[in-house]
């Protein structure tokens, strides 16, 4: 791709023209066109980040005016009950969400890669949940989960007295309630990538396959799986990033509850800069998210552009 | 869900027969009803129940009666149908602070959508366009960074920008929210239009330029209405990305101009007075439905721009 724009450069004009066209001209219009882009990089992305680790650091309550504490903040927060809830809550959440909606992305797309009849209709059921909101997903669900008038209801209505589905309710399992919600809004996604990775899967691998009499289930296993390592990669950081972020399903289906049993570091990072006026707490949390984002970004990046230089 | 995976593996085991696994140019010789096939589609069908359970109960929630839901039977269609609850959502429902329904919040939904929207797109677009044909010195850099800070939680830069919009006097207002979905709209939308423009023949950006034609002229006349497929994929993208945004309408936007998402969150969850049910499911699908009659309508585009724009997350 960078040849093309090479060439390109090459092409226009010549001599003195044309090392003053380059100089200017063609550097001025493309540097005005781009200036968006770089006032969001450098403001944003950058500028934005840094204030925010850099203010971290500070006793700042109200107002972002603070003296510098070195790190009082992050003392406290992890001394603070609320914010070992969030981040144990997102632990766990985070790990059965990563492993469920790959195995089950993974389980359905080879599923729907049989050749079978419908695909498109079964696709589109799959999916339709990935394109609702997450406060969409978390008021059905929180419905659906509702003790008394919801499924537990509808049951013991039905004849089973003791059926129980509290989970909303109940602390221990109401992490595993929001996985469920979870699951049902972003499982169908992962499926669809991991159909598209089995799809460029050459078919003379299939063939060589079973001229060796390897079995299906054991062609998928050992040969197709560690030939899709590059989709699994993407679904890790896609659904691991999506997982650090989570906060509208919360605020929707839980809020929180009951008590702090379901609370995530992304809703205490809002509650402490909005709700609590403690600006500083709430930007040592977030920095400790954006610690953890660097923690799987990085190695992926590594991976992934690293060593072969930049790929598009 | 547990046992969708056992269940999936003995189908497996059981597939002996690799045939039509191999050969998939070949005719469709064998009969349709194998064991093999059965489990599979069995599976499959399971599946679909989950994913669709909650849309049936959500519709037939929303035609019933307090009375009849209170019966108790969440399965159970609707004895009587009617439409109150929808009204009731659309013009009536209280959030906490007002009674007017989710109308308002569409509306402002709507406000902030569409100009976020073309904003965002253009702004790519031309990015996309100048990182592929007008490359200058940084440029790379630039969007590296722009890909990496996508991953950045947005939890991160929220105050930094609340100050700056405040600066600007913009802070809750409509244009803050459509700044802020231009700002966090844009490392996706520049990539794609960077590949999509970089995938095109660059004999034709070179017969421009030597025909005269400058920076914009070549993006006007020749780029943009060459690149109509990835515009629509961007424009589902930012749809339903915009439309399902919660954070940033609830801190950026101010009360008055509450998108619909923030809304229904208020009538479901701040509502005084015992829940009425069927509203709040009347409410939830009025919610949805703008990004499901994208996602019917659009069909395979949307699979395309969310596999684009699952980066944005």
């Amino acid at each position: 791709m960078a040849d093309y724009a090479v060439q390109a450069r090459k092409s226009a004009g010549g001599g003195l023209t044309r090392f003053l066209y380059n100089t200017f001209i063609r550097n001025l219009s493309a540097k005005i066109a781009a200036t968006p882009m770089m006032a969001t990089v450098l403001v944003v992305f950058v500028g934005c980040t840094l204030w925010t680790v850099w203010y971290s650091f500070t006793n700042s309550r109200l107002l972002p005016t603070g003296e510098f504490v070195g790190f009082d903040q992050y003392r406290r927060l992890f001394a603070t009950s609320r914010w070992n809830t969030s981040v144990n809550n997102l632990v766990i959440y985070g790990s059965f969400s990563l492993v469920f909606t790959l195995v089950f992305g993974f389980i359905l797309a080879v599923l729907m890669d049989q050749k079978i009849r419908f695909e498109s209709a079964f696709r589109t059921i799959m999916l339709y949940p990935f394109a609702l909101s997450f406060i969409v997903t978390g008021l059905v669900w929180q419905w659906i989960m509702n003790p008394t008038l919801g499924l537990q209801g509808t049951m013991r209505n039905m004849g089973w007295a003791n059926f129980t589905f509290d989970w909303l309710n109940n602390p221990r399992m109401v992490l595993y309630a929001l996985l469920i919600a979870g699951l049902w809004q972003g499982v169908g996604f992962v499926m669809v990538l991991m159909l598209a990775g089995l799809r460029s899967v050459d078919d003379e691998i299939w063939k060589a396959a079973r001229v060796d009499g390897i079995p299906t289930w054991r062609t998928y296993v050992s040969i197709v799986l560690p030939m899709m390592r590059g989709v699994f990669v993407t679904a890790v950081v896609l659904v691991g990033s999506g997982i650090v972020r989570l906060y509208d399903l919360v605020v929707a289906m839980t809020d929180g509850g009951p008590g702090i049993s379901s609370e995530v570091p992304a809703k205490y990072v809002y509650n402490y800069m909005f709700g609590a006026g403690n600006i500083a707490q709430g930007l040592a949390a977030s920095t400790m998210m954006l610690i953890t984002v660097l923690i799987i970004i990085v190695p992926w990046a590594y991976l992934e552009f690293g060593g072969k230089g930049r790929r598009s | 869900m547990t046992t969708t995976a056992t269940v999936s593996s003995s189908a497996q085991t059981e597939a002996t027969d690799v045939k039509s696994r191999v050969d998939p140019r070949g005719p469709r010789p064998k009969p349709f009803f194998t064991p093999r096939k059965i489990i599979i589609y069995s599976i499959l069908f399971f599946a679909c129940l989950y994913f669709l359970f909650p849309l049936y109960v959500m519709i037939v929630t929303s035609f019933k009666t307090m009375p009849e839901i209170r019966w108790g039977n969440i399965f159970a269609p609707p004895i009587e149908w009617t439409g109150e609850a929808w009204t009731k959502a659309w013009t009536s429902a209280c959030t906490g602070l007002t009674c007017q329904g989710l109308s308002p919040g569409f509306w402002n939904s709507v406000k902030i959508t569409v100009p976020s929207t073309i904003v965002s797109i253009f702004i790519a677009a031309i990015n996309g366009y100048a990182l592929i044909n007008w490359r200058f010195k940084g440029s790379e850099i630039f969007f590296s960074i722009l890909i990496f800070g996508s991953f950045i939680p947005y939890q991160v830069m929220l105050y930094p920008l609340v100050m700056l919009t405040r600066e600007m006097g913009i802070f809750g207002s409509l244009w803050a929210v459509i700044l802020i979905h231009t700002i966090f709209g844009m490392p996706i939308l520049t990539l794609l239009f960077r590949n999509y423009f970089a995938a095109l023949p660059v004999e034709l950006f070179k017969a421009a330029r030597v025909d005269g034609a400058g920076f914009w002229r070549i993006f006007f006349e020749i780029m943009l209405p060459m690149s109509l497929p990835i515009f629509v994929v961007a424009l589902i993208l930012q749809i339903t990305g915009i439309w399902n945004d919660f954070l940033f309408g609830v801190v950026f936007a101010g009360t008055q101009n509450y998108p619909m998402t923030v809304q229904l969150n208020n009538i479901v969850n701040s509502a005084q007075g015992s829940p009425e049910y069927n509203v709040n499911m009347a409410a939830t699908i009025l919610t949805g439905l703008v990004p499901l009659i994208v996602y019917f309508v659009s069909g395979r585009l949307f699979v395309r721009g969310i596999a684009a724009g699952a980066v944005k997350g």
